[in-house]
């Protein structure tokens, strides 16, 4: 792990954004860290931000470690981060509205018919449908890894619903709190207009039959969920209602939610449920979560759902790889994020290199998320190795491997004081009439010594991410 | 306001304020065992299940009804969703829900409640005293209700809280009440002096017995303790005042919604018949069919405000 | 030929619903071959919602019942001039590509003796011939026996039992012809009975296969031919339930019945 870029050091310099955070952390004695910390805890048990991890049971209030130590961008740095971000979440749309309607880049045969029609996520229901403002994923997470000063790579697209913006503007909120001073010394761009933005890109993808100003809500699968807390902390900064499936109906051209006035109509839905349990008569008939009639009600212009249903097809893994081939075909340009090299197991060259390499790479489910089902060679034992390995030749067209990048690392308070952890990025890109993106992003980290796995549900943590000013 | 929002704010006061009954039952009942016993009482710990209505899931789980067993079943056991443990989990899972809806103070109150319940529930039984169980209990809802009505904006959402406390209050002011009734059932032999303790007792259970003295004076009665249970406008327990919360909650939903409902219609009704209502005629009815009527009369308004604003198909 | 189609379906709750909310594909699309000259949907106490033409071409028609109600009646009244286009949809406005028909659903994947039977799809010079094959080769091996399945009998479990009606035969030609890398559909609609046709319910389905340059093709293993002038087309879906003329939810705690009659009547011309 030595070799991993550490991002507050160039060679034995400090490099410039984290000058002031060096001498802040040398500064800071031990106990008071200690406090600090336990102060950050209970601050965030007491406003309830707690992650529930599925199917593991345990503890249903565990809280997402958070490491104080913050996470720098130069200005030049996010500029660069800023417009590739913006790129691709501009391709994944173009890709959703051509493969739904006229299919363009298949019909050019760069990209194969069938990576995209018998793609689980391709919805057959919405084909030859053109939502408002052309925009299928309203919420595009993109994570992001960094190996070197200047070289940063995509990870993987969240065209559906990503989560955890939360935890960047908790994050922030508590680094305010408790450190006030660090943001009079660093000039720091602020991320709180996220949720206006947020709204207003909601509210500008208005259906076609509203004439008035749009009525939004945040739609749950419920409070069991591990994200519901996200789900109603966005809900309460936008003041929108949140709703479950049982709350809103369906009559004549319209959806309305019940209220203790009587129906409501409802204009625009974020949805933070999967396109399986939206609607029982479209999808699963046993869906508990959803609403009677929503599709045909969408189909005919008069409700909005963000992301839109179908948007899943841009974001699997094997999609993932053409990517950069979407930016040149619908944009003209070349990507200015790249992607991380990518073998498919479902190619018989690549899957024979996989095989042969598994030792040395990273290997993941077309479909997974969540850090789980996946192998990283490096890490694994023997044994680990060879049932993949039996796993990959079972249905090789479910996984792909890509090299085991050296992830950098930033600075974070450990039991012995500083040391560094490997780090990714999520920031989240706002798709409506415009494209938006707040200075920051989620940057999680992987507390344990040398592991390279950063997802919440597999122990990772949370830190602030600062993007300084000019 | 999203009727399942109405919903839960509704059942964060019920059960909070039933968590608080739970408490001031267990409290009645320790302090009438302490009391000396005449031949021919029936055991008053049955008689507190009685009238909960949960003698026959406590037999089932219990079999006998001792102090310890009792404590278990009202305070900690989650397959009785009345005990204070459940009632309480209830109130902070509905306010989870709805946790925009309400201030931080009244989260924090919720959210505390349930952590020390945790601690208590992790804790050896044999360091927690009754006495020490009851009065958190009632701290803990005394401090939610505080910060309601000292945080929360004055809007339907505080309708529906208030709402939820009035209907659960009178319910339980009437099942408190006729604990008494269960336990004097035989008469027959029962000193006066000894019924007297123990409509003490139950003062004492739901904090109002020097409020009863400073009020009422001289000899404790059965007239004078009806009168201030159930007609007395002064007193915060009384039917009639839980009756009239009822009713302004109702008119203030009614006003802002500019839409009557048949919840308050049936409200307004009954209290109607307080206004002319008096201790004697409560005794010719009969206590316990005067209360059994009130329970049900109540329950029927909870239905009704179900029905109207909380089950979404209101048109 | 002119059919005249009636078509009544009866849903009643035991509790009244609070609330009851329908997904229609019960309108015939004009194409060669089908000529819609009158047609009229109604839903007792029903008011309409929102309609749109899907990808696969076919009318989708929402409709919600405001509660409570006991029973409620969906009544399809019709006129369409048909002729025969030997199985060939022609003139049909759609878009979706037809590789999305190469998925495989719950009712159609390709399990139990599915993958022998796919075999006669085999060896074949052309994918006509082969849709051909398969078809016939359904045909031999289910036969057509009501009573013997029910809704949410699968292919694979149709094919076991060696009977079925013509859902399955549809299901099991989707399944094996799928398995060829055919792309295949079923599709719902009515059958006229004839005199020698008859014992077929008038509520019919049948499987359409993508045969490139000829485009969808229509085959009745039920019925061991290919859609002609009897027949009127609904829609499509990759399954039954997909391909459903109705699908519905109602907000009801009890049990919940259902009743269809349906009649389709040639007319001399």
């Amino acid at each position: 792990m030595s070799t991993a870029f550490n991002e507050m050091y160039l060679g034995p310099q400090i490099r410039p954004p984290y000058a002031q955070l060096e001498s802040w952390m040398r500064a800071m004695p031990a106990d008071l860290r200690r406090q600090k910390q336990a102060e950050a805890e209970a601050l965030f048990r007491r406003i309830g931000i707690t992650f529930a991890v599925y199917g593991e049971g345990g503890d249903p209030d565990r809280l997402i470690p958070f490491d104080m130590f913050p996470r720098v961008f130069t200005h030049s740095e996010w500029a660069r981060l800023e417009r590739g971000i913006k790129q691709r979440a501009q391709a994944l749309n173009a890709f959703l509205v051509d493969v739904y309607g006229r299919a363009e880049i298949i019909r050019a045969g760069r990209i194969p018919p069938s990576l995209v029609y018998q793609n689980e996520a391709f919805e057959k229901s919405v084909v030859g449908f053109v939502p408002p403002k052309g925009v299928y994923s309203h919420i595009v997470g993109i994570d992001i890894v960094r190996t070197g000063p200047t070289d940063f790579f995509v990870l993987e697209d969240n065209c559906r619903t990503p989560s955890g913006v939360s935890y960047m503007l908790e994050s922030r909120e508590m680094m305010m709190r408790m450190f006030p001073d660090l943001f009079r010394e660093n000039r720091i761009q602020p991320v709180d207009r996220y949720h206006d933005l947020l709204r207003r890109t909601l509210t500008s993808v208005a259906p076609q039959k509203c004439r008035h100003d749009p009525t939004v809500v945040i739609l749950t699968p419920g409070h069991f969920n591990s994200a519901y807390y996200e789900h109603s902390f966005l809900a309460d900064l936008m003041g929108v209602e949140l709703v479950e499936g049982q709350d809103l109906f369906v009559e004549g051209e319209f959806v309305y939610m019940r209220t203790t006035q009587g129906p409501k109509r409802v204009d625009v839905i974020y949805r933070r449920l999967d396109d399986a349990y939206i609607d029982p008569l479209c999808f699963r008939p046993d869906s508990m979560l959803g609403i009677p009639g929503l599709m045909d009600v969408y189909r005919s212009g008069g409700v909005s759902i963000c992301s839109a249903p179908g948007a899943g097809v841009a974001d699997d893994k094997a999609v993932y790889t053409y990517v950069p081939e979407m930016i040149r075909f619908y944009l003209g340009e070349e990507p200015i994020l790249n992607n991380v090299p990518t073998w498919q197991c479902a190619k018989p060259d690549d899957l024979g290199y996989v095989l042969d390499n598994l030792g040395e790479l990273v290997v993941k489910e077309v479909h997974g998320s969540g850090g789980y089902g996946m192998l990283v060679g490096p890490k694994s034992t023997k044994e680990q190795v060879e049932t993949f390995r039996h796993k990959i030749l079972n249905d090789p067209a479910n996984y792909i491997a890509q090299p085991t990048l050296a992830l950098s690392a930033t600075p974070t308070f450990v039991d012995e004081g500083v040391a560094p952890r490997h780090v990714d990025l999520r920031p989240y890109c706002l798709v409506g009439e415009r494209i938006e993106l707040v200075p920051g992003g989620l940057t999680r980290v992987a507390l344990t010594e040398g592991s390279l796995v950063v997802n919440s549900s597999q122990g990772g943590g949370v830190k602030d991410t600062w993007v300084l000013a000019e | 306001m999203l009727s399942r929002t109405a919903d839960n704010l509704y059942w964060i006061a019920r059960y909070m304020e039933r968590a608080e009954t739970a408490a001031r039952l267990l409290e009645v009942g320790a302090r009438i065992s302490l009391l000396p016993t005449a031949q021919g009482y029936r055991n008053e710990w049955e008689s507190i299940l009685q009238s909960t209505g949960t003698q026959d899931a406590f037999a089932a789980k219990y079999g006998e009804a001792v102090q310890r067993n009792i404590e278990s079943f009202l305070f900690f056991d989650r397959d009785n969703p009345s005990s204070v443990a459940s009632c309480i989990t209830q109130a902070r899972e509905n306010g989870r829900i709805v946790r925009t809806a309400l201030t931080g103070q009244v989260w924090d109150a919720l959210n505390t409640a349930f952590q020390d319940l945790r601690q208590f529930e992790r804790a050896p039984r044999n360091v927690l005293e009754l006495s020490r169980l009851t009065d958190w209990t009632m701290k803990q809802a005394a401090m939610v209700r505080g910060a309601i009505d000292a945080t929360l904006l004055r809007n339907d959402g505080y309708d529906f809280l208030n709402l939820g406390y009035a209907l659960e209050r009178g319910d339980a002011t009437a099942r408190l009440m006729d604990v008494k009734y269960y336990i004097l059932l035989p008469r027959v032999g029962v000193a006066a002096g000894v019924e007297n303790d123990q409509w003490t007792m139950l003062l004492r259970a739901m904090s109002l017995n020097r409020a009863f003295h400073w009020a009422y004076g001289g000899e404790v009665t059965a007239q004078k303790i009806a009168h201030f249970l159930i007609l007395n406008p002064h007193c915060p327990r009384a039917l009639v005042t839980c009756l009239s919360d009822t009713q302004t909650a109702l008119a203030r939903l009614s006003k802002a919604y500019a839409q009557g409902t048949e919840a308050q219609a049936k409200a307004s009704a009954l209290q109607a018949e307080f206004d002319s209502l008096t201790p004697e005629r409560i005794f010719d009815e009969g206590l316990h069919e005067f209360l059994s009527r009130f329970i049900r009369q109540t329950a029927e308004i909870a239905s009704l405000v179900h029905e109207n604003y909380l089950s979404g198909d209101m048109r | 030929m002119l059919l005249m189609i009636d078509h009544l379906t009866l849903y009643r709750y035991e509790t009244p619903a609070r609330g009851v909310v329908q997904s229609h594909r019960l309108m015939p699309s004009t194409c060669a071959g089908q000529e819609v000259v009158a047609w009229e949907v109604t839903v007792s106490g029903g008011v309409k919602g929102g309609g749109f033409r899907d990808g696969a071409g076919d009318w989708v028609q929402g409709w919600s019942v405001t509660g409570p109600v006991s029973e409620i009646a969906v009544q399809v009244r019709g006129k369409v001039a048909t002729s025969d286009t030997a199985g060939v949809l022609r003139g049909h406005r759609e878009t979706i590509s037809p590789e999305v028909y190469l998925v495989p659903t719950a009712a159609t994947a390709l399990t139990g003796a599915l993958p022998t039977l796919a075999k006669a799809g085999q060896g074949q010079a052309t994918v006509l011939g082969a849709a051909h094959e398969l078809s016939c080769a359904v045909t031999q091996a289910v036969a057509y026996q009501p009573g013997t399945t029910h809704a949410h009998t699968t292919a694979a479990e149709a094919l076991a039992l060696g009977a079925g009606v013509c859902q399955d035969h549809a299901h099991v030609l989707c399944a094996v012809a799928r398995a060829n890398q055919i792309p295949a559909r079923y599709v719902s609609g009515y059958l006229s009975s004839d005199a020698q046709g008859a014992g077929h319910e008038a509520a019919h389905a049948w499987a359409e296969l993508y045969i490139v340059g000829l485009g969808w093709v229509g085959f009745d293993p039920a019925n061991a031919c290919c859609p002609d002038a009897r027949y009127v087309r609904l829609g499509s879906g990759l399954d039954s339930r997909d391909a459903a003329p109705i699908r519905g939810s109602a907000r009801s705690t009890g049990a919940e019945w259902l009743d269809v009659t349906v009649a389709v009547q040639a007319m001399q011309q």
